[in-house]
């Protein structure tokens, strides 16, 4: 029979300090895509964190420079596959200020719609694939049911179910399906109805309350100095919502809350999601009925330039902020793109916040950051 | 502060500083010399830079530029400092004991564009494989098996 002390001490003896390198990934089913972490352990206790990335590295960026104005759009859609709708928003919106084309009203209301339908999908993909992560499996089934009614939404308007292309610089593709809003409509009574589920499947659940609380604790400095967004900076206490300090589009004209938490742990992040969610949804019901008719699209030229010069603009999407920063040169191509990703500035706290705990919690701080892969390897 | 506050303040962190004000926000280009300094100066001193939103490096073929996006979580308002670097031997001191962010993106550049930044706790390679040759996103970099040219 071992007891405790024995068993650390049989470990003691494979390294130098007890140290045991486990490799995670890069096929770990709980990392949702292709991420290898080397962890270097001491007994269970983490001791460092080395993530190893370009698993998925397509070289976005430089393909970007040899596509045109109007076709660098859609690689965009592969980056952060679940906020595609987002990335392609933050886009247009840096062509459109370059150029300074005017967007007609209709075309800025459904695309806020589209963005926060966009940010509910993903939060709630995200809310299955992290309980399914802790041992919960059933949440999953529930967030799904939700999920298939925005994607079916989305597959009407813009005829794909994930990476979808829908906003163009300018406006919209085309205009909207004749159903849209009813759909939106029964979408939403449907989602106002479930959401209480979710707080009785897994916020009130004990056991996943004591496996996420006082897990991967972040202070609110550590979370600007790493350059965190989103739901993870919301969840320290950093106020850093772009639809709030630098609103596009019609987000000034709508009423919303910044959804702020104090304790900085995994619980936290998860509350965070959680109520963003609802505010996304108090977004849509203000703009659903009120779309203005009119045109979908605003003039442009078949050919577009953006002038000589440095254009930069920043969108928040379901992961935090988006930048897109473009050095042109007066051509049709740009001469340097530089996409600024929520998920790679938030990969990089998670050496920081793991390390001192143990590998059991590596899960919950790892699944609430909501790392997508592509985006931070893009 | 205004931009004239800061076009008067920036010169007593770094003289040999230029500005630039055609874009969105005040661009300051420093060299490569001055910039620890000055970043440690933004971050500490009466602007409270605390927020670095974007690191990244522009090829422009007879040179390289480092562009850095700060930004401010309390006054808000944001700058650009570059610094232009030659481009056979692009050296340039670290900013990741300033920003921890910077370690990550600072490994993404060194390996894209081949910046060497001294006193970087370590810099490796962070998305290519470890024996990649040359720097994929400097505007002659050629690989006739994978690239295709449009």
């Amino acid at each position: 029979m071992y007891n405790q002390t024995e068993i650390i001490k049989d470990t003691s003896e494979l390294g130098a300090d007890g140290e045991l390198v486990i490799n995670m990934g890069p096929q770990h089913p709980a990392t949702h895509g292709v991420l290898h972490l080397v962890v270097t352990l001491n007994g269970e206790t983490i001791k460092k964190i080395e993530p190893h990335l370009g698993y998925i590295h397509r070289s976005i960026e430089k393909m970007c420079e040899s596509l045109t104005y109007r076709q660098f759009i859609y690689v965009t859609s592969r980056m952060d596959y679940l906020s595609s709708h987002i990335n392609n928003l933050g886009c247009a919106l840096l062509i459109e200020k370059g150029m300074q084309i005017e967007v007609p009203d209709r075309a800025k209301y459904i695309r806020v719609i589209l963005s926060e339908l966009t940010r509910i999908a993903s939060h709630e993909l995200w809310l299955g694939a992290m309980a399914m992560d802790l041992g919960a499996f059933t949440p999953f089934f529930y967030a799904f049911r939700e999920r298939e009614m925005i994607t079916d939404i989305m597959e009407d308007t813009c005829g794909a179910r994930l990476t979808m292309n829908y906003i163009v610089p300018g406006g919209l593709m085309y205009d909207l399906h004749p159903d849209f809003q009813k759909k939106v409509k029964a979408f939403i009574t449907q989602f106002k109805s479930k959401v209480t589920e979710y707080e009785d499947l897994v916020t009130n659940n004990i056991i996943f309350q004591s496996r996420t609380k006082g897990v991967g604790i972040l202070s609110a400095e550590d979370a600007i100095s790493y350059g965190c967004t989103g739901p993870v900076a919301r969840a320290s206490g950093v106020s850093c919502d772009i639809r709030k300090i630098y609103p596009y589009e019609v987000y000034d004209k709508v009423e919303f809350d910044e959804v702020l938490e104090t304790a900085g742990d995994s619980f936290a992040r998860y509350m965070v999601r959680v109520k963003e969610m609802n505010q996304s949804i108090r977004i849509i019901e203000q703009l659903i009925d009120n779309i203005p008719e009119g045109d979908f699209v605003g003039k442009t030229k078949n050919v577009l330039k953006l002038p000589k010069g440095e254009f930069y603009t920043r969108v928040e999407t379901a992961r935090g902020e988006f930048g897109v920063y473009i050095v042109s040169e007066g051509g049709t191509t740009p001469h340097r793109i530089k996409f600024r990703s929520p998920g790679f500035s938030n990969l990089s706290v998670l050496n920081h916040i793991a390390v001192g705990g143990m590998i059991g919690d590596l899960m919950a701080s790892m699944g609430t950051l909501d790392l997508v892969i592509p985006d931070i390897d893009r | 502060m205004t931009n004239e506050e800061i076009k008067e303040y920036i010169p007593t962190l770094a003289p040999a500083a230029t500005f630039d004000e055609t874009g969105e926000w005040l661009n300051i280009m420093v060299t490569a010399e001055e910039l620890k300094p000055l970043m440690s100066a933004l971050r500490n001193g009466k602007m409270q830079m605390n927020y670095l939103f974007c690191l990244t490096c522009v090829d422009f073929k007879t040179h390289l530029t480092m562009v850095y996006h700060l930004s401010a979580t309390t006054h808000r308002q944001s700058i650009v400092i570059k610094a232009n670097l030659n481009r056979e031997q692009p050296v340039i001191e670290t900013v990741c004991d300033i920003w921890r962010t910077a370690e990550f993106l600072e490994r993404e550049v060194f390996e894209m564009f081949g910046v060497h930044f001294t006193n970087h706790p370590d810099l490796r390679k962070l998305i290519l494989e470890d024996d990649f040759k040359g720097y994929p996103l400097r505007k002659d970099f050629e690989d006739p098996i994978n690239m295709i040219k449009l």
